[in-house]
């Protein structure tokens, strides 16, 4: 069993997700089984990630079909580390469904979708397969089409089919960039075909291959041109989707490209300066975006594609600080906009509304919620030594030490936009006074809910702020963690040699 | 679509069409076949039932909502792929044999588990769907 243990996530989530199909009709049952489920999860993610970090890059060879013909799972460090956060986002995020997402939707097997997708996700980091990847990316779109248009609300579904189809449109090219890529080479296996691009002469339809898995995985990312599916989506379903999605969703496609652009097409000058260009345009637009936005949820979502344009940057970069940086802050952006998102949701409940010009007086109100709101809200400008802080270190000296002083003002803009609009935002939420406003009577505030109900609803933004302040206040860890990741993604033989065995 | 053909053939078919089913489910490692196509011809079998004596007496033929197939099927494909793990100490997946082949089934593995949790997640899911459409016609 302790070879197979970075498949376990996998089998714990589609265990539960069948599980709870049998309870179809019993939403109190089905509650507590997700909840055990995500926390059974987490248990197994955090052994697996000691079981990775003291024993370095574990490989279960699936049907046991050796590396270059059957389906490898490869846990690498990167990868562990990002099942570990995807069993804390989830496990927040499940304590946070059951109290939020109203019973209408949980009947229609939110939770068992909801584990099909956590499904997806530690696939796609874990297969050292390049289809076995297209693959989970399909449960993963089929997985979160079933959560955004559950409930069937007209501008649900509005967004819906927006997300739907720009999505399927990225899978297909992704499968476009796999087919010509296997046709290039032979082998879909990731550390073989690593080795065996560096034969191939044709460098032309190398490169056609990169451009397109740039293009699939940048619309499922949302960077630059190819970002605007997500504003008008990810505020439509409840707050507890829009979590997972922004928390994850997007960095699935971020993981992605990481992986193939520094284990397939590394160090292709053309698509450095491509890179690089995206990047910067997409900080530039998501921070502008996020400017003149006055609901919170969708400001929060221009954030997702503004830091979004961090990672690829540092990518772009391609030094060990950059990767650093990058690995540092994707770990820290997963927990922050998790967070985000389920402090709009209980705003939500607190208000009826997200809306800035309506909300107001919250700090005089709550000043304990405030304050544990507070917590994030800062993090995620990066005020020393809160966890935003510290990725933001390596990106700009390693944009310093390249010499690309666009990237690195591109890097101040996006901090600087991220700390008015923060600023905004706290003054207008928590500071000024409640701007008068008909409160639907019809509504459960969050006054009228019961203790346990109370603290459901707050623990998961507890918890999630609390690994937030760990980041911040244990970066030595995470630096180091970071560290070897980037040594680890920047020396891909490393990788190679585990799956192949040499 | 009540003709009396119709009605005395599909009486016959249902068996008939359900035994075809599962011979193709058994032939299905080596040859044509296997727990998805043997799962379509099960839900036909039903499905011609239904336009020949009416949804309601097909229903009573099967007792339970063919949903609930789902779940089952997916639990007996689960448990086949995590078998390997728990008996033989080997990676997810891999195919175990029984030493000697039985006859009419033949050899005796964990891939037939597998397909025949195909199967029944194929016959569920695709009554189901049959089902409620022509519930809401």
């Amino acid at each position: 069993m302790t070879n197979d243990i970075i498949i376990l996530p996998l089998v714990v989530h589609l265990f539960f997700s069948i599980l709870l199909m049998f309870f179809w009709n019993k939403v109190n049952f089905q509650k507590v089984v997700s909840i055990v489920g995500n926390a059974l999860a987490l248990c197994v993610a955090i052994w697996a990630f000691i079981h990775v970090y003291n024993n370095g890059t574990q490989i279960v060879e699936s049907g046991n079909w050796s590396a270059p013909f059957g389906i490898v799972f490869v846990g690498d460090m990167l990868a562990v580390t990002l099942v570990l956060l995807t069993a804390i986002a989830g496990f927040a995020v499940s304590v946070f469904s059951t109290i939020s997402v109203i019973k209408a939707r949980l009947r229609f097997g939110y939770f068992s979708v909801f584990h099909f997708l956590l499904l997806g996700l530690n696939g796609a980091f874990l297969t050292g397969d390049i289809f076995n990847l297209y693959v989970w990316f399909e449960i993963i779109i089929i997985s979160s089409f079933v959560l955004i248009s559950i409930g069937g609300e007209k501008n649900q579904l509005e967004g819906a089919v927006k997300y739907f189809a720009l999505n399927f449109f990225a899978s297909m090219i992704f499968l476009t960039a796999l087919g010509v890529l296997y046709g290039l080479v032979g082998t879909l296996n990731m550390a073989d075909i690593s080795l065996k691009i560096a034969e191939v002469e044709n460098t032309t339809l190398i490169d056609i291959s990169a451009v397109l898995f740039l293009v699939g995985f940048g619309i499922k990312s949302a960077i630059f041109p190819l970002y605007f599916w997500l504003p008008a989506s990810y505020h439509t379903p409840p707050s507890a989707v829009s979590a997972i999605f922004a928390g994850l969703l997007t960095k699935v496609g971020v993981y992605a490209l990481i992986r193939v652009f520094t284990l397939i097409y590394v160090g292709s000058s053309f698509l450095t300066t491509l890179l690089l260009s995206m990047a910067i345009m997409t900080i530039f637009s998501g921070g502008v975006g996020a400017i003149i936005q006055n609901n919170i949820k969708k400001v929060f979502m221009y954030f997702i594609i503004c830091h979004i344009g961090f990672m690829i940057g540092g990518l772009a970069l391609f030094t060990e600080v950059a990767m650093a940086g990058v690995i540092f802050y994707l770990i820290h952006d997963i927990i922050i906009k998790t967070n985000l998102f389920l402090i709009s949701g209980l705003i939500y409940r607190i208000k009826t509304t997200t809306n800035m010009k309506k909300l107001g007086g919250l700090y005089a109100n709550y000043p304990k919620l405030s304050l544990l709101m507070a917590i994030p809200l800062f993090s995620l400008v990066g005020i020393p030594p809160l966890s935003g802080y510290w990725p933001k270190i390596s990106l700009i000296l390693a944009s310093f030490n390249a010499e690309e002083y666009w990237f690195f003002g591109a890097l101040i803009f996006g901090s600087l936009i991220t700390l008015i609009v923060i600023g905004k935002l706290w003054a207008e939420v928590f500071w000024k006074d409640q701007p008068k406003i008909n409160f639907p009577k019809k509504f459960i505030y969050f006054d009228q809910l019961r203790l346990g109900q109370k603290f459901t609803f707050v623990f998961p933004v507890a918890f999630l702020t609390f690994v937030t302040l760990y980041i911040g206040f244990g970066a030595e860890h995470i630096q180091q963690l970071s560290q070897r990741i980037a040594t680890e993604l920047m020396n891909n033989e490393m990788y190679i040699n585990a799956v192949l065995k040499r | 679509m009540r003709t009396i053909i119709l009605k005395s053939a599909s009486s016959y078919l249902l068996p008939v069409l359900l035994l075809f089913s599962v011979f193709i489910l058994l032939r299905g490692h080596y040859l044509p076949g296997g727990g998805f196509v043997g799962g379509l011809v099960a839900a036909i079998a039903f499905v011609l039932d239904a336009f020949s004596n009416g949804l309601d007496k097909t229903k009573g033929i099967l007792k339970f909502h063919p949903g609930f197939l789902m779940p089952v099927g997916l639990m007996v494909a689960f448990l086949s792929g995590i078998s390997p793990m728990i008996l033989a100490d080997l990676p997810m997946m891999t195919g175990i044999w029984a030493e000697n082949p039985i006859p009419v089934i033949g050899a005796l593995g964990s891939p037939l588990f597998f397909d025949i949790g195909v199967y029944l997640v194929v016959i569920g899911s695709a009554l189901t769907i049959i089902f409620t459409i022509s519930e809401s016609v």
